[in-house]
């Protein structure tokens, strides 16, 4: 994070961009935002998103706040729905090892920013680290009310009772609380703040994270954060209390029965299994029981 | 009478620019009093209940209300966070069109146990038989908890707004033409039900209307407006029975016998 | 000094009452109704109103009730114990010596709520935190003195024929045992055997200590129940 002192126009891979891609005003400026953001843990701080080489939805705001943060000592990581391997994931990574002469990994702990779409990895995260989540819609509070400045004021106002609305409805119509992603927490008795569209599974790693969480959306134009051991609560009622996932079956290629599981169909006749959703978790379990196996 | 009034209105004035919404009223609101405002449409009104129900900040004036744990305050005086409060607990506002008073994207049990989640309620268990309980109080169907505002008809859906509004068991209830809008035997069933609650609850109300009808039957006290004054004030029936100001006889005249 | 402060027999004092309507819609014609009216009445006393149509014996009575708005003049009555004044009272005032003292009878249901008729009656009960089922009680032996059906009941009496709504209406209005009661014609139009049942209810509230106004056409009616009489002359000339 010292990009200051990193004048790279003589540094390779450089194509007439600044480094990491957006000028050091722009960086600036998110910096700024970003600073507010950790000041006040959950608050959304708006900042002037800028147009990337890419389309919305694919992590424009994730990327900005990367690109603000990041310096050439950094390990990066990206993963999208906790696979490092899809387009997404790799493009992220390139951009970065492009524009930020970053070295890139796929191991969540020698990371040191692990940019994110929709999940949080099964590795526990720890002090020093960054986890930039790429955020579609940032508003809690959007589903009922449209207007901003409605929505600023029931947030200056802690006007929350309406969130609770959304969870009765869930109860009424489905006799349990049916929100399964992007479940809504508060942060710090203050703020209700949406963690993106990461499964409800991964909330309980947002309360009391020792890393550092920043969020970013880029469409909507805001950025907001979580620092590190921030007191973090999904929202429930005391006679629906919130759960999170749980498989009968476990992860099919690693066998693990404690992480994120995503459904795959294998073939035309109903085939399916259930495999992580880290890959990287699951390839470090794998190689451990390879070591095992080996020295057996 | 050692009773201390529950609002207390003292030369009010709203102005849009140089035009008059309303000016200089003033009256006082006693507990368990129903008062009704009268006038044609453009008459100030509505403006004077958006003023007094924390909606429009007046020009001038105060509105003083008797707060449950604060003593009497300004309402325009307090913060804004307590005055919303005030809105969502101890008072009530029904709309005339039942949709700006309802959430109609959520069920009829989510509109009503709203209030109550709003000030801290997290029992889901209990917040839903509250809200069938005030469903039975308005008289809806319990067993149509989970529909939503749309399925209900005019006069339904003005109840659901109502029940909403009585779930905090609030003490001062706003209402803009309550029953304006509904069909005639749809309006007479919901104005005998709005009597019997005001009086099991002794709530005061102050209810706006152009329906002499509607005050004849459910407010003890009238305030006549016109171009923004009142130009009248007195016991309901002595009002409508022996009008005094020329605009007034006019208003009472001017409609069939109620 | 008044005279009703001095002596406690005196339910009601009016002292030079006057009432004109102005009709704004004619030119500001006035009509002077009524003009120095001085009567008083006592517990016990029934004082019919006489006098020829539109001398304004129902303008009167409907002043007593602050119904119509006088113009000068005071109307004194004793409300839990104490002589206060109407003329001038704020409308929670006269609402309250209306729940407690004052009581109407009309031979017209005005403004009727869809209430079931039982509910209707008990109301100025219920309303003196008088306990339900002694309300009930009471409401029911009235209704059966007043020859009204049981099966009407328990329906709302927007549906009934005249007589049985003006019956509704006296019930209602006589249930309680108010210590002042103005009578506007209650036995009109009704038949002799219901017309017997209601004079019977207005003697034996008079015998109970009621004060009484009262407007009566039929001589029959007014000499069942008058201990006294007061006489209205035509007002009508213009001012």
């Amino acid at each position: 994070m010292n990009a200051e002192s990193l004048e790279g126009e003589d540094r390779p891979g450089h194509t007439g961009y600044n480094y990491a891609y957006l000028d050091e005003q722009t960086k600036r400026m998110l910096r700024r935002a970003l600073l507010k953001a950790v000041a006040i843990p959950g608050y959304q701080v708006p900042f002037a998103s800028r147009e990337m080489p890419m389309p919305y939805g694919w992590g424009t705001g994730g990327v900005q706040v990367t690109a603000s943060i990041i310096g050439p000592s950094d390990v990066l990581k990206v993963i999208d729905q906790g696979a490092d391997d899809t387009t997404n994931a790799v493009s992220i990574r390139k951009f970065f090892a492009n524009t930020a002469q970053v070295t890139t990994t796929t191991s969540s702990e020698r990371a040191t920013i692990i940019q994110t779409r929709h999940r949080v990895p099964e590795t526990a995260l720890s002090d020093g680290q960054i986890l930039v989540y790429q955020v579609p819609i940032p508003e809690p509070l959007r589903w009922l009310e449209a207007r901003e400045s409605e929505t600023r004021k029931m947030h200056a106002l802690r006007e929350y009772g309406v969130m609770h609305v959304s969870l009765y409805e869930d109860i009424a119509h489905h006799g349990r609380i049916a929100k399964s992603y992007d479940y809504p927490v508060l942060v710090e008795d203050a703020y209700i703040m949406r963690p993106s569209p990461i499964p409800k599974f991964d909330n309980p790693k947002l309360d009391n994270c020792p890393a550092l969480q920043l969020f970013g959306a880029g469409r909507e134009r805001r950025v907001y954060a979580l620092p590190p051991y921030t007191r973090v609560v999904s929202l429930d009622f005391e006679d629906h209390p919130f759960d999170v996932e749980t498989w009968e079956e476990s992860c099919a290629i690693c066998g693990a029965q404690d992480s994120f599981l995503d459904e795959v169909v294998t073939d035309d006749k109903g085939g399916r299994m259930h495999v992580c959703s880290d890959t990287e978790y699951c390839n470090k379990r794998l190689a451990a029981q390879g070591r095992q196996e080996a020295t057996a | 009478m050692t009773e201390i009034p529950l609002l207390e209105v003292e030369s009010l004035t709203r102005r849009y620019g140089r035009r008059i919404g309303c000016q200089d009223v003033a009256f006082t609101l006693w507990p368990g009093e129903v008062l009704g405002i009268v006038g044609e449409s453009g008459s100030g009104k509505t403006t004077l209940l958006n003023c007094l129900s924390g909606q429009l900040p007046p020009s001038e004036g105060r509105v003083s209300y008797l707060t449950r744990d604060r003593g009497a305050v300004d309402i325009w005086e307090i913060s804004e966070a307590q005055r919303r409060l005030l809105l969502r607990t101890d008072w009530g506002l029904v709309h005339q069109t039942p949709s700006e008073g309802l959430r109609m994207g959520v069920s009829a049990g989510a509109n009503v146990g709203e209030r109550l989640m709003a000030v801290g309620a997290r029992n889901y268990g209990e917040i839903r038989t509250e809200a069938l309980h005030w469903l039975d109080a308005l008289e809806v169907d319990r067993g149509r908890v989970d529909e939503f505002p749309d399925a209900f008809s005019g006069g339904m859906r003005q109840r659901l707004q109502i029940a909403r509004n009585l779930v905090t068991r609030p003490r001062l209830v706003f209402m803009d033409e309550p029953t304006g809008g509904l069909d005639v035997s749809v309006q007479a069933r919901l104005l005998d039900l709005i009597r019997r609650l005001v009086s099991e609850l002794s709530l005061s109300c102050v209810i706006v209307t152009h329906d002499l009808g509607v005050v004849r039957l459910l407010a003890h006290r009238l305030l006549v407006m016109r171009q923004g004054e009142v130009v009248e004030a007195g016991l309901t029936d002595q009002v409508l029975d022996d009008p005094q100001h020329p605009y007034t006889q006019m208003l009472v005249s001017s409609i069939l016998p109620v | 000094m008044t005279a009703i402060s001095q002596d406690p027999s005196i339910m009601m004092e009016v002292k030079d009452l006057a009432k004109t309507f102005t009709l704004h819609a004619q030119g500001g014609t006035e009509i002077r109704a009524l003009r120095g009216i001085d009567l008083e009445v006592r517990k016990g006393e029934c004082l019919v109103l006489a006098g020829p149509s539109g001398a304004g014996k129902s303008t009167l009575l409907r002043c007593l009730y602050g119904n119509y708005l006088p113009q000068a003049g005071s109307i004194l009555i004793r409300h839990e114990g104490e002589p206060t004044e109407m003329i001038g009272a704020e409308p929670r005032s006269i609402l309250a010596m209306r729940r407690r003292t004052l009581g109407f009878v009309s031979q017209f249901l005005r403004a009727i709520p869809r209430v079931p008729t039982l509910e209707l009656v008990m109301e100025p009960l219920l309303s003196q935190t008088v306990p339900k089922d002694e309300a009930e009680s009471r409401s029911v032996s009235i209704l059966r003195h007043l020859n009204v059906p049981e099966h009407l009941w328990g329906l709302a009496p927007a549906t009934f024929s005249g007589g049985e709504q003006q019956r509704v209406n006296i019930a209602r209005a006589m249930i309680f045992e108010y210590p002042i009661m103005l009578l506007d014609e209650p036995t009109a139009s009704l038949d002799q055997e219901n017309r017997e049942a209601v004079l019977d209810l207005i003697a034996s509230a008079r015998d109970r200590g009621a004060a009484m106004i009262g407007i009566f056409h039929d001589q029959g009616a007014r000499e069942a129940v008058a201990t006294g009489v007061f006489t209205l002359s035509s007002r009508k000339e213009a001012a």
